[in-house]
């Protein structure tokens, strides 16, 4: 057995008698007792309501059936689950949209106290048998798309949120001081109670409540606490952990609600924690109509798990970073702002380094019970080099793959040091590993193209490969001060900021500087780096062994160029070293709103909220080409961050992107695997088919409380002899079963889709509504469809002007690069607008992206709201349906 | 080490162990209760699964439910278990068992009980040096 109990970061969580005396500090300002229930088939029929005071308008809000109030505006009340409402949108994700279509308006901010964080568990949540069965969808309008999102998260909470009796909990309004929420699932009591003492990083709020509400050490694991970090405040892209307390390690771990800033939220309304305590867990507390149907399914994943792991995936060695050197191989992996595929110093971080050196072997990792999966993997006494917790040694909950791959190959760093510090941070700070990595490659991009210099960045270095950079601006977040400020912000922000302020100053203004010039140090150019090096011969994909890397031919051969890993190589050479610019003199201060109408290359100073950090130097606009040129590579959709996978040769998998309801996330459809390794998806038709039914069947999962990962991180043995293998169907037909065994209902595929298609639909009418959900909205950034600058191209030049050859029918010889580029990227974009209206046509909408009026009625969900927000795009579109039967949805 | 030793040459698959476990442990005969099964060969003679103490699957219990005690017994407690199963998976003889009835698995724990009413004596309660 293995036993992991060195972390020596307790002392900086206080000793029990401290922690105690915190709690005697709080004040509680609200209490409220309720009825327990019995769960019936995976349901409680209530939602927990908690408002954390302010006022905002909730007439559209369904009525709470019980409630008390507190002082500021705080209410803890309840709000009944109907009937329809489970049939039209099932639980998880789709109870979290119901709620949050009634708490918002179009017009609704992320900052207004009206932005609900809703979180909810669905119906399957919470049975122990099955694997991967304890997940929290989490909804809320985010700060970096301003419309819907949402993001799963495994952890204790949801299933013991369900236990204490709640199928969802709503956190609306806005505190007038720091609060926690603690709800006791055994002597069915919340109450909302100041919390002025307690730290805010999640390691170590999370085991100052751990410590503070468990009865003993055996009780420890029947607590579980929602945090965030003090980045999520100075940043846009703040993340929820969920915790639990890990018994093997003795020690707090946490999962993460990731994507979209929910976590901005959560501290921009404060709230410091939830915490939540219930004992006695087991395995029919979802009181199942066929428990039988639930052990079996279970039971078959288990064996799965046990004896075919090791040949397929590795998860329970490496969880999801097994598929580094995978993507690496296929050309996948996202390197240098997704520039490259793959890269030299890859092996350096392949999973094989992960787990001989820093990730803890052989422990049951589920992150709720009954996961023989096992996936989420930490590294345990990992000592830390940089901010806050410097020297401390930590478990560092990952890597998973999304954080090797943004925190790693696509900011260029490849050392596995960094990664894991990097991934610790994000965790603690409350930052978004995905999108930290690729707003921070989009900046590192912008810098060695020279867009911005030293000058504007306080001397951080943003080469490629800056471990040091990658930590330090993250502390930088925390500080609330720093060029960690701007890019704390996302990418959308980014583009804004750096457009308004690192333009060049013209000839004309010169005079304005008075003399004063900025001695930047020169930034190395861009390096072509790679070749194409696919083998096609390679026909085991999913378990590659590393005779394929020759490691130490590769280092020897590019030691001392651009490409060694300079972070790696002399830490100290690139701390920063502030220097501030005095005020100028002459150089007037605008607003906000006057920077549309400024001069391009006049400097000014401004007074934008959403860039508290200015180093003195002024601003100068950007040239419209040079924003053109940025905007190229900002791999950004709909404002949310691309996630990590090099989607540049996957058409599939562009259009799984940019068509995704929330933004560049690959949660909806992970076509890339299918596409590109295991070329399953080969026609256009096949394609457009995949994008229709992998979103909806990826969808059910979020709505019923569970994670993906089960169902094809491990294939059975006879998943070859399926008619269609892609869909893993002896898995599927294990959630036919578990359904039943909750619901007492059988699903087919079919229905299952439905469910799904119903709430994907609803979700697609909630952001037209919040202004977005058009064609226009689903345009990716140019990048992710092909090669847009020279690199790209040479790095791949023989494959595309094969490709342009064989499907375009050009010969490119004699053409410059500049011209294949412009060759290719037509047709590739070509290819892509065709992609979107064939899925389009599947899905039911317009060519336009709206959700037909006939759809929402084939899907009974042709309810006022949707078809409110429908009903002027279809007319100005010209897709409102004429005829009789129609005639009521006129005045609807 | 406590355990139970058994002799397949001298089992007949008269059932009597399977029905006295199930009947100690569940108060009632029911061999799909019983931690002990008896398999017919597909050629001659029987099969007895039962337990033998390894301790693969406690490695993988997360609430770390199952332990050794000092008689080298690996015991379920109750109290700590969720009924997740893992460990029914993980066994790769299929020696823990369930039953739909219940919400624990189950397991050999050498008592005994079906040795003193086996008629052949193929079972044998042995005590091992480690």
């Amino acid at each position: 057995m293995v036993e992991c109990v060195h972390n020596n970061y307790r002392h900086h969580i206080g000793s029990h008698e401290e922690i105690m005396a915190m709690q005697a500090k709080h004040k509680v300002l609200a209490t409220y007792s309720y009825e327990p229930t019995t769960i019936e088939r995976g349901y409680n029929n209530r939602t927990l309501y908690i408002s954390v005071g302010g006022e905002f308008d909730t007439s559209a809000q369904d009525p709470l059936t019980a409630s008390v109030t507190g002082p500021n505006g705080i209410i803890i009340g309840e709000k009944a689950v109907s009937e329809d409402m489970k049939k039209k949108f099932v639980g998880g994700k789709g109870f979290d949209l119901y709620h949050l279509w009634k708490a918002v308006k179009a017009d609704t901010q992320w900052n207004d106290a009206c932005n609900d964080i809703v979180i909810s568990p669905g119906p399957l949540a919470g049975i122990t048998q099955y694997p991967g069965a304890g997940k929290s969808l989490v909804c809320c309008i985010s700060p970096t798309t301003h419309l819907p999102v949402d993001s799963n998260v495994g952890g204790y909470f949801g299933p013991f949120l369900k236990f204490a009796g709640f199928d969802a909990i709503e956190l609306q309004g806005k505190a007038e001081e720091e609060l926690i929420i603690v709800i006791d699932g055994n002597k069915h009591t919340i109450s909302v109670e100041t919390a002025p003492e307690e730290a805010f990083d999640s390691h170590i709020l999370g085991e100052q409540l751990t410590e503070m509400y468990a009865d003993n050490e055996e009780d420890k694991p029947n607590i579980s606490v929602i945090s965030s970090g003090r980045a999520a405040e100075n940043s846009y892209i703040g993340i929820l952990n969920f915790t639990f307390w890990d018994k093997r390690r003795n020690c707090l771990r946490l999962k993460q609600a990731g994507r979209g800033g929910i976590g901005t939220v959560f501290r921009h309304k404060r709230i410091k924690a939830v915490v939540i305590k219930y004992s006695g867990t087991h395995a029919n507390l979802n009181n199942p109509v066929k428990p039988g149907l639930i052990n079996a399914a279970g039971i078959r994943l288990h064996k799965e798990m046990s004896l075919l792991d090791d040949r397929q995936n590795g998860m329970r060695h490496i969880g999801t970073a097994n598929i580094i050197e995978v993507m690496d191989k296929y050309d996948l992996l996202p390197t240098h702002n997704y520039q490259y595929g793959m890269h030299p110093e890859t092996p350096k971080i392949a999973s094989k380094v992960f787990i001989e050196k820093y990730i803890t072997q052989n422990v049951p990792d589920g992150c709720w019970y009954g996961c023989s999966m096992s996936c989420a993997k930490a590294a345990d006494n990992f000592e830390l080099r940089t901010g806050a917790y410097k020297g401390h040694k930590v478990c560092v909950d990952g890597p998973e793959y999304e954080n090797a791959g943004g925190l790693g190959s696509n900011v260029g760093v490849f050392d596995p040091r960094w990664i894991l510090e990097a991934n610790f941070y994000c965790d603690t700070y409350g930052l978004d590993t995905i999108s930290m990595g690729t707003m921070t490659a989009f900046a590192m991009e912008c810098f060695q193209r020279g867009l911005y210099t030293l000058d504007d960045t306080e001397g951080l270095d943003m080469r490629w490969g800056n471990g040091y950079t990658l930590n330090e601006l993250m502390h930088q977040m925390v500080a609330g001060d720093g060029f960690g400020m701007i890019v704390g912000k996302g990418i959308r922000h980014q583009k804004r900021i750096f457009a308004e302020r690192f333009g060049k100053v013209a000839p004309e203004y010169e005079y304005m500087l008075q003399g004063k010039t900025w001695n930047a140090i020169p930034v190395p150019e861009e390096k072509v780096v790679l070749t194409n090096v696919i083998n096609p011969d390679l026909d085991d994909c999913k378990y590659l062994k590393d005779e394929n890397y020759d490691d130490k031919a590769i280092m020897e051969s590019i030691k001392g160029t651009p490409l060694s890993n300079p972070g790696a190589a002399n830490d100290s050479a690139f701390v920063a070293h502030p220097q501030r610019w005095e005020k100028i003199e002459g150089i007037p201060t605008i607003s906000r709103e006057e920077i549309a109408d400024w001069p391009v290359g006049k400097p000014y100073y401004s007074t934008d909220p959403d860039c508290e950090y200015t180093n003195g130097r002024p601003w100068v606009k950007m040239t419209q080409e040079q924003v053109d040129y940025m905007n190229k590579f900002a791999m950004e959709n709909k404002g949310l961050e691309y996630s990590e996978y090099l989607m540049k040769e996957s058409l599939a998998q562009q259009g799984g992107y940019a068509l995704c309801n929330k933004g560049a996330q690959h949660d909806e459809a992970w076509l890339i695997f299918m596409d590109m390794v295991n070329n399953q998806i080969p026609t256009f038709e096949d394609k457009a088919e995949a994008l229709h039914y992998f979103p909806m069947f990826r969808t059910w999962f979020g709505l019923l409380g569970l994670c993906k990962l089960p169902w094809n991180d491990v294939t059975p043995l006879d998943n070859k002899y399926e008619a269609e293998p892609a869909k893993i169907p002896g898995h599927v037909r294990n959630y036919f079963d578990i359904y039943e065994g909750v619901l007492g209902e059988r699903l087919d595929e079919a229905s299952m889709v439905q469910q799904s298609e119903r709430v994907y639909t609803f979700q697609r009418c909630f952001i037209l509504r919040m202004g977005s959900g058009q064609r226009a909205n689903d345009f990716p950034p140019v990048r992710s469809l092909g090669p847009i600058t020279k690199e790209e191209y040479l790095s791949r030049e023989e494959r595309y002007d094969k490709q342009i050859l064989d499907k375009q029918g050009i010969d490119v010889s004699g053409k410059s690069v500049e011209e294949k580029i412009q060759i290719i990227m037509d047709y590739r974009i070509d290819q892509f607008e065709q992609l979107v209206d064939a899925v389009y046509l599947r899905r039911g909408w317009t060519p336009n992206g709206t959700v037909k009026l006939e759809k929402l009625i084939e899907l009974g969900m042709d309810i006022p709201e949707l078809v409110q927000t429908v009903r002027p795009y279809l007319k100005a579109e010209g897709y409102w349906p004429t005829g009789e039967e129609y005639a009521k949805y006129e005045n609807m | 080490m406590k355990k139970l030793k058994v002799d397949y040459t001298l089992c007949q698959g008269c059932g009597a162990c399977e029905l006295a476990c199930s009947k100690l442990w569940f108060k009632e005969e029911n061999p799909a209760k019983s931690a002990i099964r008896i398999f017919k060969n597909p050629g001659t003679g029987y099969n007895i699964a039962v337990c033998d103490q390894c301790g693969a699957c406690m490695d993988m219990c997360s609430p770390m439910a199952l332990s050794r005690d000092k008689n080298g017994i690996v015991r379920i407690d109750k109290k700590k278990c969720v009924g997740c199963l893992i460990c029914v998976g993980e066994c790769v003889r299929d020696y823990m068992y369930y039953h739909d009835d219940l919400i624990t698995p189950f397991k050999c724990v050498a008592c005994g009980a079906c040795v003193k009413v086996c008629p052949n004596g193929a079972l044998t309660l042995v005590d091992e040096a480690e």
